[in-house]
């Protein structure tokens, strides 16, 4: 499917403008790139697009905030007031701390899905590169996150088990579920949205114009289902990595207790 | 001032970072294909097969799901947001498996056999 699709015309004209000095800094730290004229590959172009859109749009909207909100102030927070509830609900009170990356994660592949339905444009996620990045993202996160909250040494302790005489078989087992959760959510998004858009040229090659038109509509729905399922699996991931929390906290409790 | 600098400079580095894809450059070059006509034919058999057998027990399993999700949610319905969040959570999880073996179907079905047989 690779050499079947012609140059989108966004990105005929970024590298156009930009195509020549990005290779030419490149050169500079010594990436040998195969064709100066055309370096910057599709994906990226729509990244920087969802980016720019993104931080853009946010960035004026936040801007004049009111007691009584207007219309977008309102759709807004609908917007955060969603991503807040799934925090709290799975991670608790705490949860709120985790917001910004949580939510710029999910924003992103939402509008990255959306992308893609609009003519003269790709969705960047129908690309492994950018969801392994998106997976990769999390997978870090939650880690830092977890030794953070816990400590290194601790955090990487419960990778032990619940008795110490089982570490050499739960060990593996722990590095093994550990390993997958990034290969299933990039590999998951990934297969979703590149499918939808196979699904929509295959059907677009029977009547043009018309019959994609309910295709469409279902990958709306499917590329917020995603973007939630990824947003939901982080969410429930970190709350994995520092749930032990409660439990020393529980323990340093009682002991004060004791002593006290 | 210094607030702005900062925030500015952290930007340009982590547009930087973003633009780190541009670094992973293709190398160029594909061989001849040769013509081995039934190994096409059996990739295309095996490619829609897989696909079948996976979209069958899939979907049976999720009817599975969605049946006792109805029926808990009808034995108790103040549940119903509780039984709807796990009833969604599993039925990704279990369409995860479906779309592995969709993906497995797209490699064989666009790999150029004619360059391994």
């Amino acid at each position: 499917m690779e050499g079947l699709e012609h140059p989108l015309a966004i990105v005929v004209l970024f590298n156009r403008l930009f195509s020549r000095p990005i290779a030419a800094l490149l050169a500079l730290i010594g990436v040998k790139v195969k064709d100066p004229a055309n370096c910057v590959p599709d994906y990226v172009v729509m990244v920087l697009i969802v980016a720019v859109f993104l931080v853009v749009f946010l960035g004026l909207a936040a801007r004049k905030r009111k007691m009584v909100p207007g219309k977008l102030q309102n759709v807004l927070e609908l917007v955060i007031g969603f991503f807040e509830s799934q925090l709290v609900e799975i991670i608790g009170p705490e949860g709120r701390k985790y917001l910004p990356m949580l939510g710029t994660v999910g924003l992103f592949i939402f509008c990255s899905n959306l992308l893609g339905l609009i003519p003269g444009f790709m969705s960047p996620t129908s690309k492994l590169n950018v969801t392994i990045g998106c997976a990769l993202t999390v997978f870090i996160y939650y880690h830092y996150q977890g030794m953070r909250a816990q400590g290194v040494f601790n955090y990487l302790k419960h990778f032990m088990g619940p008795v110490p005489a089982l570490a050499p078989l739960m060990i593996p087992i722990e590095l093994i579920s550990h390993f997958s959760r990034p290969v299933s959510l990039s590999i998951r998004l990934f297969s979703n949205i590149f499918a939808e858009d196979v699904l929509i040229v295959v059907i677009a090659s029977i009547i043009p114009y018309f019959l994609p038109l309910p295709f469409m509509a279902l990958s709306i729905f499917t590329g917020f289902l995603q973007a939630f399922i990824f947003v939901l699996l982080a969410c429930i991931y970190i709350s994995g990595a520092i749930a032990h929390e409660e439990e020393s906290g529980g323990h340093e409790d009682s002991q004060a207790h004791a002593h006290a | 001032m210094n607030k702005k600098m900062k925030a500015l400079g952290l930007l340009v580095f982590f547009a930087f970072v973003a633009a780190a894809p541009l670094l992973a450059q293709e190398a160029a070059g594909a061989g001849p294909s040769e013509a081995k006509a039934s190994l096409y034919k059996l990739s295309i058999i095996v490619g829609g097969a897989i696909i079948t057998l996976a979209a069958a027990a899939g979907a049976f399993c999720q009817a599975k799901a969605i049946s006792s999700a109805c029926e808990g949610i009808s034995r108790n319905p103040g549940a119903a947001p509780h039984i709807r969040f796990l009833l969604l959570l599993g039925l990704i999880l279990i369409e995860t498996l479906v779309i592995y073996a969709l993906l497995v179907t797209f490699i064989i079905l666009m790999v150029k056999w004619g360059q391994y047989a």
